[in-house]
C-alpha cells in the first residue's frame, strides 16, 4: 500500500516543526500558522523511531506477502471458484488492513511513549494544520477507492449466476439445479433435474450431523434457496459463503466446487430452539460418481416430493445476472404464491 | 470560525461575586445541599428535575444494569468453554443471549452516555444552569427505569424472556414462532426507553442550541457537547423508526395485521430494513458519545488544545449523514439489497473516522502526556477501536461479508467496536468527570489495576473470536462439536472475558474506597479546558455564579494559563514563557 506509506511520512513531515515546542519554550511568536515549517528536522529519537515504525509496519506484511501472495489469516482459501475468489479479496484486505491499522498503531505507539510527561514546560499550544488535515482527509479516500473497487470486481464474480432453469453453460457444461429449503430445524436438498429429494432434521439425536448435500465437482451448481418458516442462514465455511433463506423470497447463486471432499454447512441466522444443531454438510464428489450418487437415491426411495411446495413451482424470476445476488422484490416472491 | 479577539487584557470577571468570586471555597457547601427549598433524601431524589440528579440516577441504573449484562456474558463464556455444555438449556441461552444484547444496547450504551454523562456534563459544559426541559428530563428517566424493568421482567413470566436475538428478525418474533409475554415485554420496554431516549433528544438539542453561554458560539462547544448534539439528531431520526415497527411488530403478534409475515401478504424482510434504519444510526448513538468524550479528555491529558477542531465537528457530522444511508450493509446476506450503493457508502465511513484518529493523535503530538486513569482508558480506546475499526472495513465488503457474516468474526467486531467505545471510552469519561460529580477523586491504583485488567481481558477475549468465526463458528449457538476444532479458541476466550469480570472489581472497590475514604478533588483536578471545570465539585444547585469570558473552546483553561490562551484566526500562539502556575483557578489537590 504504497498510499498509505505516503499519508504517514506526510503526517510526520508536517509534525516535524512541532518537536521544538515540546523541549523547549518558543523564543517568539511564530510567523506562520501552526505546523508551518519552522526548523530542521529533530536529531534526536524522532526520526530513527519513525523509520523504524515506518520501516517495520510496512516490512512485516510485506515480507508476510512476499512468501504468498494471498496470506490466509486464519479464513479457508476456499472449494469453490466464488470462494476463492472471496479469499483473494479477503486477504488482500486483510494485508491493507494490517498495514493501515499497523501505522496508525505505531503512531499512538509513538506518541505516548516519545511525548509522555517528562516536565512542567508547556508544549507548544498548536491546533492545527491545513495541509496535513486534508492531506489525510484526501489519502483515506483515494484508499477507499481502491478498496471499493476491487470489492465491486469480486462481487460480481461471486454473485454471477447462469440463467435461471439453464440446463447447460454457454461452454456446454451441465448445470445442476439444487432447492435448498431451509426449516426448524433442518435442510431439503432437492435435485429437479435428477428427481432426487434428500431431507434431514437435526433435532433427531446425538450424533446426527445433519443431512448431506451431494455436488459434482468441476460443474456449475446452482442453488436455489428457499426457507419454510423463519429466516436461515445457508453457510459452508470452506466455500466462504452464506446467504439467507427468507420465507417468501427466492435466493439463487451458483456454487462451483473445485476440490472433491466433505464441506461442514451450519445454519447461522438464529431461527429458534435448535438453531445451534441446524447442520448440514456439502459432499463434493466426480461427476460421474454424482450420477451413480442420484441413481441409488432414487432406487431408494428418495425422491422429489409431491409437487406443490413452495419454491419449486414458482416462475422463473427476474435475476439481475450482473451483480448476482438473484435479487428479487419481495412482492414479486409474494404476488407469485 | 476565527473571531478575532480581544488583547487579553487582565481578566476581570464581569459577573456578581468581584475578582476572587470566582466558583472556589465559598460555595461549595451549596453543591451538596441545593439552595431551594423542597423535599429531601428519598423524595429529593424521586422529585428532582435536576439535571445533574437525573444524570446520576441514569449512571448508576445503566452500571446495574452493565454489571447484569456481563453476568450474563460470563455464564454464555462458560457455557461455550466446552462443545455441548449442559449449564444452561438451549431456551435459556437463547434468552440470555437476546438479553446481553439488548441490556448492554438499549439499556447501557446509549442511557449511559445521553443519559448519564451527557445529562450532567453537556449543561455544566454550555454554562447553562439545567437542561432546556428540566421536567422532561425527569420523565426520561422514569420511562427509562420503567422500560429496563420491563425489559428483565421478562425472566419471570411463563416462557421466559424474549429469546429472538437483540435484532429480533420477523418472522421468527411472531406470535407463532415467539408465543409468551416474554417478547411483548421486551416490546414494551423498547417503546418506552425509545421514547426516554427521544425525550432526552430533544432536551439535548434544545439546551445546546438555546442554553450556551454569553460567547460560547457554536464553534467554541466542547466537541463532547458538539457529539451529543449531533447524537441528539440522530437520536430524533432514528427512534421514532424503532417505535414504528415496534408497533407494526406488536399488531401482528396480537392484533391480527400481517405486515412482516408472508403468509397474510406482508415482507419479513421490511422489519430488516425498518430495524437496521433504526440499527445504524443507533451504532453511532452509542459511539459518538463516547468519541466525544476522549476527545475532551485527550487534549487534558496532553495538556494542548485539539488538533483540528473543526475537523472533528464536520467528522462527527459526516459520520452521523453517512449513518442514515448504510443500514443494509447488515442485509448484505438476504440478497434483496442492493450492493454496492450500501457498501460504498459503509466504506466512506471510514473516512471521517479517520480523520478523527489523525486528529487524536495529532492532540498527542508534541504534548505532555500525563496517564493518569481517563488517558489510560482513552488511550485503550484508541487501540480497540482502531482494530474494531479496521475489521469493520472488510465488512463493508459484501463478498467478505458473506464469509464472515453471522460468525464470530463479527461478534469480535462489533465487541471491539463497542466496548472499545462504552467501555474503554465510558469508563475514560466516568474516571475524568467523576470528580467533578463527586467532588472526589477515585484512586488512581486502583483505576490502573482496572485498566490493565480490561485491555489484557479485552484482547484475550476477543481475539481468538475473530479466528473461531474464520474458522466457521457461527453466532448465537449453545454448542458445537467437538470435530470442529473451536474448544481451544473458545477456552481462551473465556479465559479472557473473566479478567475483564476481575478488572471490573477493582472498579467496585474504587467506588467503595472513595465512598469510604474521600480525597477531596477540588474544582479542576486535571487542570481542565472546558466550562465544567469552572465551577464548583460537586456543582451548586444552578451550576454556576459566574463565568469566565468566553473566547474558544477551552475558556477554563483560557482563565488559568492567560499566557497560553487558545487563539485561532491563523494568529500564532504567544510565546510559551513558563509561568509559575500558582494561581490556577480551582487547581486541586
Amino acid at each position: 500500500m504504497p498510499t498509505s506509506v505516503i499519508a504517514v511520512n506526510a503526517f510526520t513531515t508536517g509534525s516535524r516543526a512541532e518537536p521544538n515546542g515540546s523541549d523547549r519554550p518558543a523564543t517568539g511568536p511564530a510567523t506562520a500558522p501552526d505546523g508551518a515549517v519552522r526548523g530542521g528536522p529533530r536529531r534526536g529519537t524522532g526520526r530513527p523511531w519513525r523509520r523504524w515504525a515506518v520501516g517495520l509496519a510496512v516490512g512485516a506484511p510485506l515480507v508476510l506477502a512476499g512468501c504468498n501472495a494471498y496470506p490466509s489469516y486464519g479464513a479457508s482459501r476456499g472449494a469453490t471458484s466464488q470462494g476463492q475468489d472471496t479469499f483473494k479479496l479477503y486477504s488482500g484486505m486483510m494485508t491493507t488492513g494490517i498495514i493501515i491499522g499497523g501505522l496508525v498503531a505505531l503512531l499512538i505507539l509513538f506518541c505516548i511513549i516519545r511525548y509522555r510527561k517528562r516536565s512542567d514546560e508547556m508544549p507548544r499550544q498548536f491546533h492545527e494544520n491545513i495541509p496535513v488535515e486534508i492531506l489525510y482527509t484526501v489519502i483515506p479516500v483515494i484508499i477507499v477507492g481502491f478498496l471499493f473497487a476491487f470489492t465491486v470486481i469480486t462481487e460480481n464474480k461471486v454473485d454471477a449466476i447462469q440463467p435461471v432453469d439453464a440446463s447447460f453453460t454457454s461452454t456446454g457444461q451441465p448445470v445442476v439445479n439444487i432447492t435448498v429449503t431451509a426449516f426448524q430445524w433442518g435442510w431439503r436438498f432437492d435435485y429437479p433435474g435428477l428427481n432426487v429429494g434428500v431431507a434431514g432434521e437435526t433435532t433427531n439425536g446425538p450424533g446426527n450431523h445433519g443431512p448431506q448435500m451431494v455436488v459434482p465437482v468441476g460443474q456449475t451448481v446452482q442453488i436455489l434457496l428457499v426457507s419454510d418458516d423463519v429466516i436461515h442462514g445457508f453457510y459452508v465455511r470452506d466455500f466462504n459463503f452464506s446467504r439467507y433463506a427468507l420465507p417468501g423470497v427466492e435466493n439463487r447463486f451458483d456454487l462451483n466446487v473445485l476440490k472433491t471432499g466433505t464441506y461442514p454447512g451450519q445454519c447461522t441466522q438464529i431461527c429458534g430452539l435448535y438453531h445451534s444443531e441446524m447442520l448440514f454438510s456439502v459432499r463434493a464428489v466426480s461427476p460421474s460418481a454424482f450420477l451413480q450418487w442420484a441413481r441409488t437415491q432414487r432406487a431408494s426411495g428418495n425422491v422429489l416430493p409431491r409437487s406443490g411446495t413452495s419454491a419449486q413451482d414458482l416462475p422463473p424470476i427476474d435475476t439481475h445476472v450482473t451483480n448476482g445476488s438473484g435479487y428479487n422484490t419481495p412482492s414479486q416472491a409474494k404476488g407469485d404464491q | 470560525m476565527t473571531t478575532t479577539i480581544e488583547p487579553p487584557d487582565l481578566i476581570t470577571p464581569e459577573q456578581p461575586g468581584g475578582p476572587d468570586g470566582h466558583a472556589g471555597a465559598p460555595h461549595h457547601d451549596a453543591g451538596d445541599h441545593p439552595h431551594h427549598e423542597g423535599p429531601t433524601g428519598i423524595l429529593n431524589w424521586l422529585t428532582s428535575t435536576d439535571h445533574k440528579v437525573i444524570g446520576k440516577s441514569y449512571m448508576i441504573t445503566s452500571l446495574v444494569l452493565f454489571f447484569i449484562a456481563g453476568i450474563m456474558a460470563l455464564v454464555i463464556r462458560v457455557q461455550l468453554s466446552t462443545p455441548s455444555s449442559s449449564l444452561v438449556s438451549f431456551q435459556t441461552y437463547n434468552e440470555l443471549f437476546t438479553m446481553h444484547g439488548s441490556l448492554m444496547l438499549y439499556l447501557f450504551a446509549g442511557p449511559f452516555a445521553f443519559g448519564g454523562l451527557a445529562n450532567y456534563i453537556v449543561p455544566l459544559q454550555v454554562g447553562a444552569p439545567d437542561m432546556a426541559f428540566p421536567r422532561l428530563n425527569a420523565l426520561s428517566y422514569w420511562l427509562y427505569l420503567g422500560g429496563s424493568i420491563t425489559m428483565l421482567s421478562g425472566f419471570l413470566v411463563a416462557g421466559g424472556a424474549a429469546s429472538f436475538g437483540w435484532v429480533a428478525y420477523a418472522p421468527l418474533s411472531n406470535a407463532t414462532n415467539s408465543p409468551g409475554a416474554g417478547a411483548d415485554l421486551w416490546l414494551m420496554a423498547l417503546a418506552l426507553t425509545g421514547f426516554s431516549a427521544i425525550f432526552t433528544g430533544v432536551n439535548l438539542c434544545a439546551t445546546i442550541f438555546y442554553l450556551r453561554a454569553p460567547g460560547l458560539t457554536m464553534f467554541r462547544v466542547p466537541i463532547f457537547s458538539w457529539n451529543m448534539l449531533v447524537t441528539a439528531i440522530l437520536i430524533l431520526i432514528a427512534f421514532p423508526v424503532l417505535f414504528g415497527a415496534v408497533v407494526m411488530l406488536f399488531c401482528d403478534r396480537h392484533f391480527g395485521t400481517h405486515i412482516f409475515t408472508v403468509q397474510g401478504g406482508g415482507v419479513p424482510v421490511l422489519w430488516q430494513n425498518l430495524f437496521w434504519f433504526f440499527g445504524h444510526p443507533e451504532v453511532y448513538i452509542l459511539a459518538l458519545p463516547y468519541f466525544g468524550m476522549v476527545t475532551d479528555i485527550i487534549p487534558v491529558f496532553s495538556r494542548k488544545p485539539l488538533f483540528g477542531y473543526k475537523g472533528m465537528v464536520f467528522a462527527t457530522m459526516s459520520i452521523a449523514a453517512l449513518s442514515t444511508g448504510v443500514w443494509a450493509h447488515h442485509m448484505f446476506t438476504t440478497g434483496v439489497v442492493l450492493l454496492p450503493f450500501f457498501s460504498l457508502l459503509s466504506y466512506m465511513i471510514a473516512i471521517p473516522t479517520g480523520i478523527k484518529f489523525f486528529n487524536w493523535i495529532g492532540t498527542m503530538w508534541g504534548g505532555q502526556i500525563s496517564f493518569q486513569t481517563p488517558m489510560l482508558f482513552s488511550v485503550g480506546f484508541l487501540f480497540a477501536f482502531l482494530m474494531g475499526g479496521v475489521t469493520g472495513v472488510l465488512l463493508a465488503s459484501p463478498p467478505v461479508d458473506f464469509m464472515t457474516h453471522d460468525t464470530y468474526f463479527v461478534v469480535a467486531h462489533f465487541h471491539q467496536v463497542l466496548i472499545g467505545t462504552a467501555v474503554f471510552a465510558g469508563f475514560a469519561g466516568f474516571y475524568f468527570w467523576y470528580p467533578k460529580m463527586y467532588g472526589r477523586m477515585l484512586r488512581e491504583s486502583l483505576g490502573k489495576l482496572h485498566f490493565w485488567g480490561l485491555f489484557i481481558g479485552f484482547w484475550v477475549t476477543f481475539m481468538p473470536q475473530y479466528v473461531v468465526g474464520l474458522k466457521g463458528m457461527p453466532r448465537r449457538v449453545a454448542a458445537y462439536l467437538p470435530s470442529n476444532g473451536w474448544t481451544t479458541l473458545n477456552v481462551i476466550s473465556t479465559v479472557g472475558a473473566f479478567i475483564i469480570g476481575v478488572s471490573f472489581l477493582f472498579f467496585l472497590i474504587n467506588l467503595w474506597v472513595s465512598w469510604r475514604n474521600p480525597i477531596p478533588a477540588g474544582d479542576n483536578p486535571w487542570d481542565g479546558h472546558a466550562l465544567e471545570w469552572f465551577t464548583t465539585s460537586p456543582p451548586s444547585h444552578h451550576n454556576y455564579t459566574h463565568l469566565p469570558p468566553i473566547r474558544s473552546e477551552r475558556p477554563t483553561w483560557d482563565y488559568n494559563h492567560p499566557e497560553h490562551r487558545t487563539i485561532h484566526s491563523g494568529k500564532s500562539t504567544p510565546s510559551p514563557e513558563p509561568s509559575p502556575d500558582g494561581e490556577k483557578v480551582g487547581a486541586g489537590s
